[in-house]
């Protein structure tokens, strides 16, 4: 297994071309000393605030509470104080704060430790908690990710790194298995509160194998949850939510997201795991997409806006399960569906949520639901091909016209 | 590379008595003989044996380790291996094995279990010899044949029983069945089916415990003892726990059941090197071969294997040369092995031998041995009555326990948690 470090440059380059996010240089993070700030506890979209608020008011709240990380300059505006990180020092941050909270968090994977992780998102923390918490293990992903899962039964809350996404494939039956069977079969004895994380996605050249879109691979495992961050804000509150949790959580990172640079608020908060986020209210029809796609869809949004279109953009974020609320409220509204996400045609979570919206909300449609997946095909590595692979915004507009008629 | 296959041969030679022997080994017992250790396929290793004496010179080296294991607790004809009580102990906990396995096989012909049930005959001993060793909080992982683990631990023949019943009393609520049987009360870990997946689990819960000890700065002097089989060692799994085991110091045991077959294949068929105690030196950690027809052998390694990890030494290897009296499950006609071995075997029933034993040095009398099977008879007749009687899992069961936090099943249209809805705790959603 060879461990990938193209991080910082290649991603930071390929977003800049993608929306306006001004993290060309890899910035040292000057952040606020994190025991200076006040402990004041925000939960965006918690349950309390579901059961208070109708359903249009957790829409506003949430986006009050989570700026728009692509383009959108106001948004910037609506967190007063705060600080200004890249996504993986937000993972960072997430992490390192719920190990302070909880002597039971630990951290475990290849070359976490000494040498920080592979994209450095557990920068620092081998030399702040120690070798065992902040576990380097031997390249023995099914073993590893086994131990993560014994010692969850047994009383710790391990997050489980896969150096890449793609080399938990060789703990694949662990993560079936045990990771989200064995609650089950237990007869809900054991408890595995375990967080498996790591880059994946289709980055820049770096061949099939490094390139995987995984979320259609695991979706089916019945008992565990999966969320895909896509900004700095919400990668720190999935993160936390994902550590709290007493459900095996998988949380997808993007390769190319790392760099995405953004000011978060100084106070602790979490994320709703199970919430979608709304991106850009609209009228004319709903763009659902996750992780990196949500930048293409933006771009394309803004073209979309000079032509006179008004597309409403959610993050489902949640990508099992669906929030069918978010989700079902912007339907009714729009009438009118594009899904747009990079994993597999095939058995994906577009298929998936396609047929969610079909089931629940068929009245509602004017439209066939579209979905723009990327290709079935190997992840190439000539850069053209691979261009061509994922969706790219160009697709996005036509879809979004042709919908429209 | 004739050197390569010396491994092979030696494994015919070493006799069954482990450390003992093989530290005093010397080129004239490398000659097959009678008491060769894999018996079942003896011809295989007899050619060539010439080149045997070369190679062990240098191939023996490694096995210093297992030494510092067993000290040679020499049985001298004064002092005995157990106490009465502890005899007794042992005794009850074999015969239990035995009768509840008998009564499976019973209960699956008449119907009233299903699927892949593997009985755990003849192999009594390495349960009994290592579990009863163990505190309460000790953990311990399983395989597919799991049943007799489960007991020796102390989970109760009602809550197994039931279990295989598939009904609601079992130890996992009638959702694990023979292979996912779980007791976190009785820090059983499982259970486990596919070959291998356990042992990952077992280094976890190893972790675990040192964690607490070195990180949480609690009391914990937890130990996990893993249980597999010979197939088991040719399962990357199986070495990548080694290697973490041994590099961490993690307080646990690995004892592979050796029952020479995996299903139909034989273990010589199947590994290049069948000495498996051997793999333990070469990750660094002792390595033992022990007599798993013998329980009172199998409990003297354990004893140290246990105490060793105890005293945060690391990791122990223990090989026990076994033999299942049945077929690989309760569907398997059993065919494939050779009649001879199969009475070979027989003739060294653990069972017997421990109550052999027991008598000859006057730790227990017939009747008291006669009275314990007599009880056990009536315990496992009674944890039939009981899973019989117990009453199949509900509807509403269905969906409970796929996630720790139900939330986990999502928002619905509504905008309410889906378990929220009434069909949850009815077990009728869809989900």
């Amino acid at each position: 297994m060879s461990s990938i470090i193209h991080g910082a440059g290649a991603a930071t380059t390929t977003l800049s071309t993608f929306n306006s996010i001004d993290s060309k240089i890899l910035v040292a993070p000057s952040r606020t000393n994190l025991s200076v700030r006040s402990q004041r506890y925000i939960v965006a979209g918690s349950d309390a605030s579901k059961k208070n608020f109708g359903s249009g008011l957790r829409v506003r709240h949430s986006q009050k509470l989570i700026p728009n990380a692509v383009a959108t300059k106001e948004a910037d505006t609506s967190v007063s104080t705060g600080h200004e990180l890249l996504l993986f020092e937000a993972l960072q941050e997430g992490l390192e704060e719920e190990m302070d909270r909880d002597p039971h968090v630990c951290v475990m994977g290849e070359d976490v430790g000494h040498y920080g992780g592979s994209y450095k998102v557990t920068k620092g923390l081998a030399d702040k908690f120690g070798d065992l918490r902040v576990l380097d293990t031997p390249i023995c992903e099914n073993a590893f990710t086994g131990m993560g899962i014994g010692a969850a039964m047994t009383g710790l809350r391990p997050v489980i790194e896969g150096m890449n996404m793609g080399f938990l494939l060789l703990a694949f039956n662990q993560i079936s298995n045990n990771c989200g069977m064995l609650h089950y079969t237990s007869g809900g004895q054991f408890t595995i509160p375990v967080v498996i994380r790591g880059p994946g996605g289709v980055g820049r050249q770096l061949g099939a194998e490094h390139s995987q879109r995984l979320e259609s691979y695991f979706q089916s495992i019945p008992g565990i949850q999966m969320v895909a961050c896509s900004t700095p804000y919400n990668a720190k509150g999935l993160m936390k939510a994902a550590i709290r949790s007493e459900n095996p959580v998988i949380l997808f990172e993007h390769v190319l997201l790392y760099n995405l640079k953004e000011k978060i608020p100084d106070e602790d908060y979490i994320c709703n795991l199970e919430e979608a986020e709304m991106v850009r209210p609209g009228e004319h029809i709903t763009i659902l997409t996750y992780s990196r796609m949500r930048y293409h869809v933006m771009q394309a949004a803004k073209t979309l806006v000079n032509k006179g279109y008004d597309p409403e953009v959610i993050d489902i974020r949640s990508l099992k399960p669906f929030d069918l609320h978010t989700i079902g409220n912007s339907v009714k509204k729009t009438h009118r569906v594009l899904i747009v996400e990079e994993c597999m045609r095939t058995g994906g979570i577009g298929a998936s949520l396609t047929a969610a919206i079909n089931e629940n909300f068929h009245d509602y449609l004017d439209a066939p639901v579209m979905c723009l997946s990327s290709q079935d095909v190997p992840t190439p590595y000539a850069g053209t091909l691979e261009e061509w692979t994922v969706v790219q915004p160009a697709q996005i507009v036509t879809a979004v016209e042709q919908l429209c008629q | 590379m004739a050197t390569a296959f010396a491994p092979t041969k030696l494994t015919a030679t070493v006799p069954l008595h482990g450390s003992q022997e093989n530290r005093l080994l010397l080129p004239i017992r490398l000659a097959p003989s009678s008491s060769s250790f894999l018996g079942s396929t003896r011809s295989l290793t007899v050619n060539s044996s010439r080149r045997l004496n070369h190679s062990n010179a240098t191939r023996r080296s490694p096995v210093v380790a297992v030494q510092e294991v067993v000290k040679e607790k020499q049985s001298t004809n004064n002092s005995l291996l157990i106490t009465k009580e502890e005899g007794l102990e042992l005794y009850e906990d074999m015969i239990l094995g035995r009768s509840f396995e008998d009564m499976c096989a019973q209960m699956y012909y008449r119907g009233k279990m299903f699927g892949f049930v593997h009985l755990y005959n003849g192999q009594e001993a390495v349960s009994t010899g290592f579990i009863k060793l163990l505190t309460k909080s000790d953990s311990v992982v399983s395989t597919y044949r799991d049943h007799v683990h489960a007991l020796s631990k102390g989970v109760s023949a009602r809550a197994v029983m039931s279990e295989l019943f598939g009904k609601v009393t079992g130890c996992c609520r009638g959702q694990g069945g023979s292979m996912h049987m779980f007791s976190k009360e009785h820090n059983m870990l499982g259970g486990f089916a596919f070959i291998g997946e356990g042992i990952p689990v077992a280094t976890g819960a190893a972790f675990s415990s040192k964690y607490r000890r070195e990180v949480l700065k609690q009391d914990c002097e937890d130990v996990t003892v893993a249980f597999f089989g010979d197939g088991t060692c040719n399962n990357g799994q199986f070495y990548e726990c080694l290697n973490m085991a041994a590099l961490y110091k993690l307080p646990i045991i690995f004892v592979v059941e050796n029952n020479l077959w995996a299903i139909g294949m034989s273990h010589l068929r199947a590994t290049s090197d069948p000495e498996i105690w051997k793999k333990g030196p070469a990750f660094g950690m002792p390595g033992v071969h022990v007599d798993g027809m013998d329980v009172l052998k199998v409990r003297e390694v354990a004893k140290e294997a246990v105490t060793r990890a105890r005293r945060g030494e690391g990791p122990t290897l223990v090989e026990c040369e076994t033999y299942r009296f049945r077929g690989h499950s309760l569907a398997d006609p059993d065919e494939l092995r050779d009649a001879a071995e199969k009475a070979k075997y027989a003739a060294r029933d653990p069972i017997a031998a421990l109550k052999k034993y027991l008598i000859e040095n006057k730790l227990a009398k017939e009747a008291e041995l006669k009275s314990i099977e007599k009880k056990i008879d009536e315990l496992v007749e009674e944890a039939v009555e009981f899973a019989d009687a117990s009453p199949q899992p509900g509807r509403s069961q269905l969906l409970e326990n796929v996630f720790a936090d139900p939330k986990g099943f999502g928002i619905g249209p509504d905008g309410r948690y889906r378990c929220e809805d009434p069909k949850f705790t009815e077990g009728t959603a869809q989900v």
